[in-house]
């Protein structure tokens, strides 16, 4: 029979402190009982000797020292898994709210996961299309990888976001696909948002969303983003699926874990953001990838919201350290009236090497990615150049780099939300763009690609 | 029914568990915490109280269950069998791991660090009679085809040799039995060291010789030496990676460990994946079986992060013993740094700097301090050198953080990573203006000796060609570039010249990936040789824009694809510079 405490000492934000306990485990989860007869749920942080603290995922609104009870359940939190999860919609606990039956499990798992062995890890390597020149092109994303978008208040990246996950496939095969979205602490109307976008284009059927929403507890954001990770997995490493994770606002769930540290009166690190933060977003981030010897895969796309739109500001900073690059999304383009305003110089991806070339993408792609950074990268220092001196200091070639990275900008990266470029249009357009500088700049083209790619593009 | 020990679990918060009744506890011990056995390690002791940081995830664990110590601190096995093998932060097999448990890393796992059966031919050097002490070479043992592993005399350990034989032994079995002053002592090839202490050398000498990287931007104009110590501190994107893993890949040293501390697990199973495949460039041999791997990734429990920088540099420091060039790379230190905070923290240590503990510069110091050109223990003066280079990941690449101030007063070289670079895709994006190597010096004689006499003296012209760049540059962005003489715009063009045709290096292209030191040096020729032909034209009278449009640079700018076997090529572009510039003077 499980123990029943009625010895809550002390409440203190989500924490409580239960005294008089024994045999407690670090870790293990607790079921605290209302007056009302409500049950939430918390998970014990630290033990000593007979005291336990306990943190409250729905945090500790109307709760009573001397009515409310404890029970302590011997495991950590589980998600039941099993295929029925695809097409459902749940709250950031795994409870349904699309008005559908509850799951029946195949099995429970414990959501904290394990590390995957280093030497289990299947290096990334397939080249993901999705559709978007800006990403294909110049940041290629590939299988197993994750790639966060920096994104800041007020710029499009639920749209990229629900078009990436509408548009990504891999090329030539016909794979099981999934898409595992998991929303924390977002407004109604973004949910909403991609809800309807699965529910319209069909790709709800295999999809399984899991939707903290900005008034929901924010402590549950802890756990939403585990939840979505252990389906994934689920989907992925047991019924070979090719999962998709999206994950956002990454933002609001460092500021939940920052209540937590506040409420337990740790040390804080910068900015408030507890000394943990790095190895905790590590624990979400690290469990994108591929397996030794299993079909499926993960890939993350997180999206976060840059406070001001300070990359180094903690949360994008920590995350672009454990994540395998960053899409960075630019408000100057946003303002330029640019969809989707990407800014593909500090946008990098850590695996585009190994996911492009020959037998992936192109074997130009490589050449014509390097070729067309340093075109865009020129031509915007002549265009600042030309604000400060005017146009008329400029040399010609340098006009014509300028001239180069307006229609860059207009016609590579900018595309329709509905626009699905394959990765032969995406070359082709880069090829199409080179035409404008001479020959002989094209320095990070090798010549046979010169020769077999730029004519086409001149005829 | 076995008795349980009476240490008991009192508290437990995150990685650290505090349990009492530890009367036997001494420091930095080892210590076998709960009912599942988890390692930890002993980081305070007050009074029957000792606080343990936990080498595993200790969910689960709670007060009242039982915590059992080794009596022996944190140490390695050292032996044959380690070449090629990637561990985690405490030393165990992650592929035997994996065998036994499958794709994930699950808890209270012991095993061998060192393969116990398998058997290897041992040819003894020494014979019965001889005098030995700790530190000489008692036979060898060919680990891998790269490497050939040299069994040491155990510190402690002197006297006369009475047994030794020629023959397949285990690492557990005796090779050799020595008669000491305090009886018969018998020898085996597996020792074991304790990871927080150094390894004894006679004395350190300081470094001569260049680590030569390929890397043109590190060898040329920031060299690191043999037995050096150097750090790359940059914000995310910046590459750090990258260049840790050519340098990796590429570097004269005889033997790698790399340590992967916090980072990504998909970095590690990079270079695991690459290495087995990447040939040493003088044997053709893989160049994993000369590589050693720690591998800590950063969802792996963060106490075993912060011992995993000692498990890398103690083996190392033993194949250094055996009188190699060892290089450590650790990638990356912040993360070892916020081990270490996080662990300060929960003991409740008054925090320095952002949080940080008081001793962080100390601990710094500690581990690059183990770096070094030594002579080996043992009668015959062997020379072995240890060069560690660590990666060092500021918050938003600010280089005020407490881990890089640390760090740079610690270390000889810096790279300056920077982003601004990176988006540049200007690769390595190592500033060259604020870098610095303090082993310029040390070297010299070795460079002019072996390269070429004017090696440094061509450096030091192009180093100041890219300082008086910097300069003109601010005057351009003020005035315009016709407000500058033709002598002035020519250094903006030869500088353009050092950082796109010099500078830059594109780790995934086949031959420009290494550029040997003839090649580096036959390259900086070149590129000052048309500097100085152009000025002198200039003084001529030729029309700068006529220099500026020379046909010869479109082969200047490739000349980085040129390969070892067409050395000659550079002679005759420098031919064609001086006919292209002869004839314009001619005219």
């Amino acid at each position: 029979m499980v123990k029943e405490y009625l010895t809550i000492s002390h409440i203190a934000g989500p924490l409580i402190l239960v005294e008089e306990t024994s045999g407690i485990k670090y870790g293990e989860i607790a079921e605290i009982e209302l007056a009302t007869k409500e049950v939430r749920r918390g998970k014990v942080l630290e033990v000593t000797g007979d005291k336990a603290l306990v943190q409250l995922f729905e945090g500790t609104t109307g709760l009573n020292v001397y009515q409310s009870r404890v029970r302590f359940l011997g495991k950590g939190i589980e998600l039941g898994v099993s295929l029925d999860l695809l097409g459902r919609i749940f709250d950031g606990l795994g409870r349904p709210i699309d008005g559908g039956p509850k799951i029946i499990p195949e099995k429970r798992i414990d959501i904290n996961g394990n590390p995957i062995n280093p030497t289990a890890r299947n290096y990334p390597t397939e080249f993901i299309q999705t559709g978007i020149s800006a990403i294909d092109g110049m940041n290629t994303l590939v299988r197993g990888q994750k790639l966060p978008i920096f994104s800041g208040a007020g710029l499009p990246h639920p749209q990229i976001a629900a078009q990436i996950a509408r548009q990504a496939r891999v090329l030539g095969k016909e794979e099981k696909f999934a898409v595992v979205f998991a929303a924390m602490g977002i407004t109604f109307e973004e949910a909403n948002y991609f809800i309807t976008d699965f529910r319209r284009t069909g790709a709800i059927e295999k999809a399984v969303l899991f939707v903290n929403l900005a008034d929901d507890p924010a402590i549950e954001r802890i756990a939403t983003p585990r939840m979505a990770l252990t389906t994934a997995e689920y989907l992925a490493f047991e019924k070979d699926m090719h999962v998709l994770v999206i994950l956002t606002d990454m933002t609001n769930y460092a500021n939940a874990l920052r209540e937590i540290s506040a409420a337990r009166k740790e040390v804080p690190g910068r900015r408030g953001y507890p000394g943990y933060m790095y190895t905790d977003l590590s624990t979400i981030y690290e469990r994108a990838g591929r397996i030794k010897g299993k079909a499926g895969s993960i890939t993350q796309i997180p999206i976060l919201t840059m406070p001001e739109d300070d990359k180094t500001h903690p949360i994008p900073d920590l995350t672009g350290y454990i994540t395998e690059g960053q899409i960075i999304l630019s408000r100057p383009l946003h303002r330029k009236g640019i969809y989707p305003p990407i800014d593909v110089l500090p946008s990098l991806s850590r695996l585009k090497e190994k996911g492009v070339g020959k037998d992936k993408t192109r074997e130009d792609h490589g050449d014509v990615t390097n070729q067309l950074f340093a075109c865009y990268a020129r031509g915007k220092e002549a265009k600042e150049l030309a604000i400060i001196l005017g146009e008329a200091a400029l040399t010609e070639l340098d006009k014509l780099y300028a001239k180069l990275s307006d229609k860059f900008e207009e016609e590579f990266i900018a595309q329709g939300e509905e626009e699905n470029r394959s990765i032969e249009e995406t070359l082709d357009l880069g090829w199409k763009l080179l035409t404008m500088i001479p020959t002989s700049d094209l320095k990070r083209i090798r010549d046979e690609y010169i020769e077999k790619y730029l004519k086409q593009s001149n005829q | 029914m076995k008795k349980e020990s009476k240490a008991k679990i009192i508290k437990v918060s995150g990685p650290l568990v505090v349990a009492e009744g530890m009367e036997k506890a001494r420091m930095y011990d080892m210590v076998r915490v709960g009912r599942m056995g988890l390692i930890g390690e002993i980081i305070e002791i007050k009074e029957d109280k000792a606080s343990i940081q936990v080498y595993e995830e200790t969910s689960g664990l709670g007060p009242g269950e039982p915590v059992e110590t080794t009596m022996a601190p944190l140490s390695v096995e050292l032996g044959p069998g380690l070449m090629g093998g990637i561990y985690d932060g405490i030393q165990r097999p992650l592929d035997i791991i994996r065998d036994k448990t499958g794709s994930y890393i699950t808890r209270g796992i012991t095993l061998p660090a060192v393969n116990r059966r398998k058997k290897w031919d041992f040819v003894p050097l020494v014979k019965k009679g001889d005098e030995v002490r700790a530190g000489d070479i008692l036979g060898t043992v060919q680990e891998t085809p790269l490497v050939i592993h040299k069994v040491l005399v155990p510190s402690g350990i002197e006297g006369e040799i009475r047994v030794i034989k020629k023959e397949k032994f285990t690492v557990t079995q005796t090779i050799a039995k020595v008669r000491t002053a305090s009886g018969l002592k018998e020898i085996r090839m597996l020792q074991k060291w304790p990871v927080r202490m150094e390894r004894m050398v006679q004395k350190k000498l300081p470094p001569e010789v260049p680590l030569v990287t390929g890397q043109r931007v590190i060898d040329t104009f920031f060299p690191v030496a043999k037995g050096g110590t150097a750090c790359i501190p940059g914000p995310f994107g910046s590459g750090k990676t990258v260049i840790l893993h050519c340098i990796a890949a590429w570097a004269d040293a005889d033997i790698i460990v790399y340590i992967g501390c916090g980072e990504r697990g998909n970095e590690m199973t990079d270079v695991l994946l690459e290495f087995p495949k990447l040939k040493d460039p003088k044997t053709g041999r893989p160049l994993i079986e000369r590589t050693i791997m720690i591998a800590n990734t950063s969802n792996m429990p963060v106490a075993a992060r912060e011992a995993s920088i000692y498990t890398g540099i103690t083996i190392a420091e033993y194949y250094r013993d055996m009188g190699y060039n060892v290089a450590v790379m650790a990638d990356s230190t912040s993360r070892w740094a916020e081990a270490l905070r996080e662990i300060s923290g929960r003991l409740e240590e008054m925090p320095g700097e952002e949080g940080y503990p008081a001793y962080l510069g100390t601990r710094i110091a500690e581990f690059y301090e183990r770096a070094g050109r030594v002579i080996c223990q043992g009668t015959k003066n062997r020379e072995g050198t240890l060069t560690v280079m660590g990666a060092v990941s500021p918050p938003g690449g600010d280089l005020s953080d407490p881990v890089v101030q640390a760090t740079l007063r610690t270390v000889k070289v810096f790279w300056a990573l920077e982003d601004r670079l990176a988006y540049m895709r200007h690769f390595p994006a190592i500033n060259w203006l604020n870098s610095y190597s303090l082993y310029l010096d040390n070297i010299e004689a070795f460079l002019s000796k072996e390269i070429a006499s004017d090696w440094m003296k061509l450096r030091n012209i192009a180093m100041a060609i890219l300082q008086e760049e910097d300069s003109l540059q601010e005057i351009v962005r003020l005035v315009g570039k016709e407000a500058i003489s033709p002598g002035e715009q020519l250094v903006l063009e030869t500088s353009k010249s050092i950082r796109e045709d010099y500078l830059m290096q594109d780790a995934f292209h086949e031959v420009d990936v290494y550029a040997p030191l003839e090649k580096q040096y036959q390259m900086l020729k070149v590129i000052l040789e048309l500097h100085r032909s152009s000025k002198h034209a200039l003084e001529k009278e030729v029309p700068l824009e006529k220099l500026l449009t020379l046909k010869v640079k479109e082969k200047i700018a490739r000349m980085k694809y040129i390969e070892k076997k067409d050395m000659s090529e550079f002679n005759s572009i420098e031919r064609e510079i001086k006919r292209e510039i002869d004839n314009l003077i001619a005219k």
